[in-house]
């Protein structure tokens, strides 16, 4: 399987800069990551959600995480800034290292931690307030000094937003389209000036023009942030990021469980031409999930 | 097996026009439902109608300056509006100074804070405080709250008291603000607790600058509702306030009081033989049909603004 030829397993279209930038991207992981998983494990109750996950996150990288329904990316995202705590059943194990310190050692405040890692979730989520006290909230409640319209600015002009939205910052956010909605949002993380934006598919609720526009955005934001997104979407994976990391689905049919796993993780450039595992080969071609 | 079609049992061809009886049938529980719906309405246009008819007679039995006095004493031709309505404004506003911190706290720490099992445990105690009879209440309020609380906070205070009897009201409405804003704030996505959380908020400052704004026609409406069965509340006041008889003019929350309900309410108790003054008697539906605008007036009040701050997420 893995003899295959690049053309056979091509379905889709990467970038021209992809090669020397994966290249960059493979030889920089291991000596700059803002996360190191080690181990980790996911429990809701008695079901083993994710196992035993072992990765590095590269700095000022998008890394992707792809994979079928089911196989705990979405789950295992939510680690990455304790997001998991608001489960009540959700038990996270093994440990998540950011920065040098365990996100999961006892003395971490997850308030912190979420500060420093923002996340966009699938739906657009604005607060039912207008443009500019969303944008403002996050360095209202973590008492960021500074002019405040100035901040306000800012995030939304790099999240490419300001133009659209300059005249109406006084208006609800809902009178925003979906994909302006999901930029606002973004702007909306990037105002409490994280370190990593998470992002929970973010473009699964919008039409190809918008996703477009937020692939454009993330593109950008990399200059400066360390981004990891979880996407259902393949394309959108082999043309925004650097690293890809593939998950699937571990099926117990004894004990009908479903459990997943990190099948292999590299480079997007080589997940997506050559991969070495045949499950992750057998997904990129559209043969399962 | 062998012949299939033609001897099917069912229902012969004529049966299109179904049976006559059920037909019947059909119309009559139409008719039943309706007479229902419409007997209600009667009930209520009937109760106006007596309202206005005896308020407009008692207005024109009496002098209008009789309605602005020195104190509410039916008996004595003295019907002082004011009395009664800055009785039934004291009594709301001290229940609403026991039941709004409490009912909105006990909403955010059942909605936001509370475990599922805590919430399953606490729920029902709340709802069976709302189960309580206010006859209960007022007798409690008269013989615990009134020595043991207002007391001990007002020195002058006897046993009749606006204040104990405002504070009964509030254990009252307690369970009615609380069951509805909880409601309301569960109501709110959890996308949006989890927007607050993702950009570094606490759990309290989720709970009062994300949740609550969201939920503010929800929890507006429970205290609407609050105030509605505050002003409305009689026996509580009846019992705690003193004031039977009558009362003079008051803003004194330490003393005795009366209110529009609990002033129906003791003119009508058999000792005062309602009967025998017929102005006395009239102006009972006077205060009626004033407490009846009032609280339309606050229920539109009410529902313009919710309908108004109404959050679509």
């Amino acid at each position: 399987m893995n003899q295959l030829t690049e053309q056979t397993l091509v379905t889709v279209t990467l970038p021209e800069s992809s090669p020397e930038r994966s290249g960059d991207a493979a030889n920089r992981a291991d000596d700059d990551s803002v996360f190191s998983l080690r181990g980790v494990n996911v429990h809701y109750g008695s079901f083993h959600a994710v196992r035993d996950i072992t990765m590095e996150i590269p700095r000022r990288q998008i890394t992707a995480l792809i994979g079928p329904s089911g196989c705990g990316k979405s789950t295992l995202l939510r680690c990455f800034n304790r997001m998991n705590d608001l489960i009540t059943t959700a038990k996270v194990s093994g440990s998540v290292i950011y920065n040098g310190e365990n996100l999961y050692d006892s003395y971490v405040d997850a308030v912190e931690v979420r500060r420093r890692i923002g996340m966009v979730f699938q739906k657009p989520n604005p607060f039912p307030k207008s443009i500019y006290d969303n944008i403002a909230f996050g360095p209202k409640v973590n008492g960021i000094k500074g002019n405040m319209d100035d901040l306000v600015e800012q995030a939304l002009r790099d999240a490419a937003l300001w133009d659209e939205v300059k005249d109406k910052l006084k208006q609800n956010a809902y009178g925003l389209s979906g994909g302006q909605q999901q930029r606002m949002c973004i702007a909306r993380a990037i105002a409490v000036q994280p370190d990593v934006i998470l992002m929970d598919e973010p473009c699964s609720a919008l039409d190809p023009i918008a996703s477009a526009r937020i692939e454009d955005l993330m593109t950008e934001l990399k200059a400066q942030y360390t981004i990891v997104i979880v996407t259902h979407n393949m394309q959108q994976a082999a043309r925004v990021s650097d690293r890809t990391a593939f998950f699937t689905v571990e099926v117990d049919e004894a004990r009908s469980s479903r459990t997943g796993i990190l099948v292999e993780f590299d480079t997007a450039q080589r997940i997506f031409t050559n991969p070495s595992d045949s499950r992750t080969e057998a997904y990129i071609t559209g043969r399962f999930g | 097996m062998t012949q299939l079609t033609p001897m099917l049992p069912g229902p012969e061809p004529m049966s299109l026009r179904g049976s006559p009886r059920r037909r019947r049938k059909e119309r009559s529980v139409h008719v039943v439902l309706l007479s229902a719906a419409l007997i209600s309405i009667l009930i209520s246009v009937g109760i106006v109608y007596s309202l206005v008819g005896n308020a407009i007679d008692f207005l024109q039995k009496i002098d209008l300056s009789q309605l602005w006095t020195t104190g509410y004493f039916p008996r004595r031709g003295l019907f002082d509006l004011k009395t009664l309505f800055i009785g039934s404004l004291l009594i709301t506003g001290v229940a609403l100074v026991v039941a709004g911190p409490i009912g909105l706290g006990a909403a955010i720490y059942l909605s936001e804070y509370a475990s599922p099992r805590m919430r399953r445990i606490c729920k029902p105690i709340l709802e069976v405080l709302a189960g309580i009879p206010s006859v209960v209440i007022g007798f409690f309020a008269l013989t615990w709250i009134a020595p043991n609380i207002v007391q001990r906070i007002f020195s002058q205070s006897g046993t009749f008291s606006l204040a104990a009897a405002g504070i009964g009201v509030g254990i009252l409405i307690i369970p009615i603000i609380a069951s509805v804003a909880e409601d309301a704030m569960r109501a709110v996505p959890l996308a949006l607790r989890e927007a607050s959380y993702g950009l570094g908020a606490r759990k309290i400052t989720t709970s009062v600058r994300v949740v609550l704004p969201a939920a503010v026609s929800g929890i507006v409406a429970a205290f609407i509702l609050g105030i509605s069965r505050a002003i409305g509340e009689t026996l509580v006041v009846a019992l705690a306030a003193g004031g039977s008889g009558g009362s003079v003019f008051t803003t004194d929350i330490t003393g005795p009081g009366q209110t529009v309900t609990a002033a129906i309410a003791s003119l009508s108790f058999g000792s005062d033989q309602p009967a025998g003054d017929d102005a006395a008697f009239q102006s009972l539906y006077f205060l009626g049909i004033i407490l009846f605008i009032f609280t339309l007036l606050l229920n539109l009040a009410g529902d313009v603004f919710v309908r108004r701050t109404r959050q679509h997420y």
